[in-house]
């Protein structure tokens, strides 16, 4: 098969690959800040909970999450889902998965905040959660940003992995054409495409390191 | 009737007793310095009266609006000076912005720190910093301003320029409490001295009272002083 064959038909499953980081992204960065939020509750229930939560995220392998989620709604409850459910399962898991990861990296930026800019906000009147937004997040995402990088770098790779339930992402595409025509030109193709995506994530992640550095 | 009133303030963490029934007053126009060995509870009295902490038990009787200057500042460091003054007057107090960004370049203007609007804590010098928390603290347009060892965490050569500030604001009557290690400027400044030891008020009176006290402990806390 010729490159520029190889290179379109790559193409799709580019795009599904793009689409993953980018919706994982979305919706794990929010949702890692309300499981920091419940792992540091007054509530112990909720500090359990989130606690456990974590702990199986970072603690099971990402692939055997994929499959859970996605398989695990027919096995465990019966349910037959439509084949829209195999690229929302992928997001559902990529999502719970790197939450638990980011709610870990928002506790440790949390924590590092000195308490005095709690009680200067206090003072001057700021309610609980003008606080956090105004005061306490801005200078925690600063703190966090190099941690989140890595892990962002770290979820261009990972999007790879939605192979095992059959999402006809980049990775995926690759090994199909690979198996098909015999050769690896395709996955060398695939391979230039994640260091070429990691390349720009590293570059825009650093431009926003420089925004943040007006300060200390 | 006193702008500030307590009465029967007590304060424990855990077994430890802070506060051993503490009970004081100021004035409109006062300005109240406490002294007394680290460890006495002056910064815990300060934090249960600005709800910094819960009191056990005891009354305090205050309203108003109040500014607290703490020993290392806690500016934002991710706010501008400016904004570090107007972000709560605007946000909190609902004022202005055109009246508090005037008013803040005033309290700026007085802090000498008139070129200094759009720089970041961090450029600052200690002495600097103190001085945009001061004017944080003023632009609330507060009934009475807190200082907790305003200048213990500056370098010796920057202590003189937030005392001077605060002399001048005593001249201008504000309303103040503050704890301090610098006995010369209590003496100077403050209408009422109060000494605390293991969390009660020892000595109260004005400067020369207290200062020519015969109370042993005084003396040997001042003692410390001019060895
Ligand atoms: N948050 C706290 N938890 C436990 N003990 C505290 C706390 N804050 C202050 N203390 C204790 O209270 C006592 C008085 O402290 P403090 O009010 O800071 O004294 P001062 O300001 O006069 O040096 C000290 O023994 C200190 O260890
Ligand atoms: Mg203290």
């Amino acid at each position: 098969m010729i490159l520029s064959t190889v290179i379109e038909q790559l193409l799709g499953g580019m795009v599904t690959s793009i689409e993953i980081f980018l919706l994982t992204l979305l919706f794990s960065l929010p949702l890692g800040l309300l499981v920091a939020g419940g792992r540091m509750s007054g509530f112990a229930p909720i500090r359990w909970i989130a606690k456990v939560y974590i702990s199986i995220m970072r603690g099971t392998p990402l692939m055997l999450q994929l499959i859970v989620v996605f398989f695990g709604p027919y096995y465990l409850f019966g349910m037959s889902l439509s084949s829209d459910y195999r690229f929302i399962a992928v997001i559902i898991a990529f999502t719970i998965n790197y939450a638990a990861y980011f709610a870990e990296i928002y506790r440790g930026g949390i924590e590092s905040i000195n308490s005095g800019q709690y009680e200067a906000a206090q003072v001057l009147g700021y309610s609980k959660i003008e606080t956090f937004f105004i005061i306490i997040l801005p200078q925690v995402i600063k703190v966090v940003l190099p941690s989140i990088t890595n892990e962002v770098i770290t979820l261009v790779k990972d999007t790879s992995l939605s192979f095992v339930i059959a999402i006809p992402e980049m990775f995926t595409v690759a090994k199909q054409i690979a198996a098909a025509d015999a050769s690896i030109a395709a996955l060398l193709v695939a391979g230039i495409f994640y260091y070429v995506f990691n390349v720009l994530v590293a570059f825009v992640m650093a431009r926003i390191e420089n925004k943040l550095d007006y300060y200390e | 009737m006193s702008l500030l009133e307590i009465k029967n303030l007590k304060k424990s963490f855990n077994d430890n007793v802070v506060l051993k029934d503490i009970s004081l007053s100021v004035e409109r126009g006062e300005v109240l310095a406490i002294i007394g060995p680290s460890g006495s509870g002056k910064s815990t009295l300060l934090r249960c009266i600005t709800g910094l902490e819960q009191e056990d038990s005891g009354v305090i009787k205050f309203d108003g609006t109040f500014g607290l200057v703490f020993q290392n500042f806690n500016l934002f460091p991710h706010h501008s000076v400016m904004k570090n003054i107007t972000n709560a007057p605007i946000r909190v107090q609902k004022r202005d912005k055109n009246e508090v960004f005037e008013h803040a370049r005033e309290l700026l203007k007085k802090m000498g720190l008139e070129d200094k609007e759009d720089a970041y804590p961090c450029e600052l010098s200690g002495g600097q910093q103190q001085r945009v928390s001061i004017a944080r603290a003023l632009a609330m347009n507060p009934d009475i301003l807190f200082f907790d060892e305003p200048t213990s965490a500056l370098d010796p050569e920057l202590t003189g320029e937030i005392l001077e500030v605060i002399k001048e604001l005593a001249a201008e009557k504000m309303t103040m409490v503050i704890v301090t290690h610098e006995m010369a400027f209590a003496r100077n400044v403050a209408d009422t001295i109060i000494f605390m030891d293991g969390g009660v008020i020892v000595e109260e009176g004005s400067p020369d009272e207290v200062f020519s006290s015969d109370n042993k402990r005084m003396k040997e806390f001042l003692g410390k002083f001019y060895d």
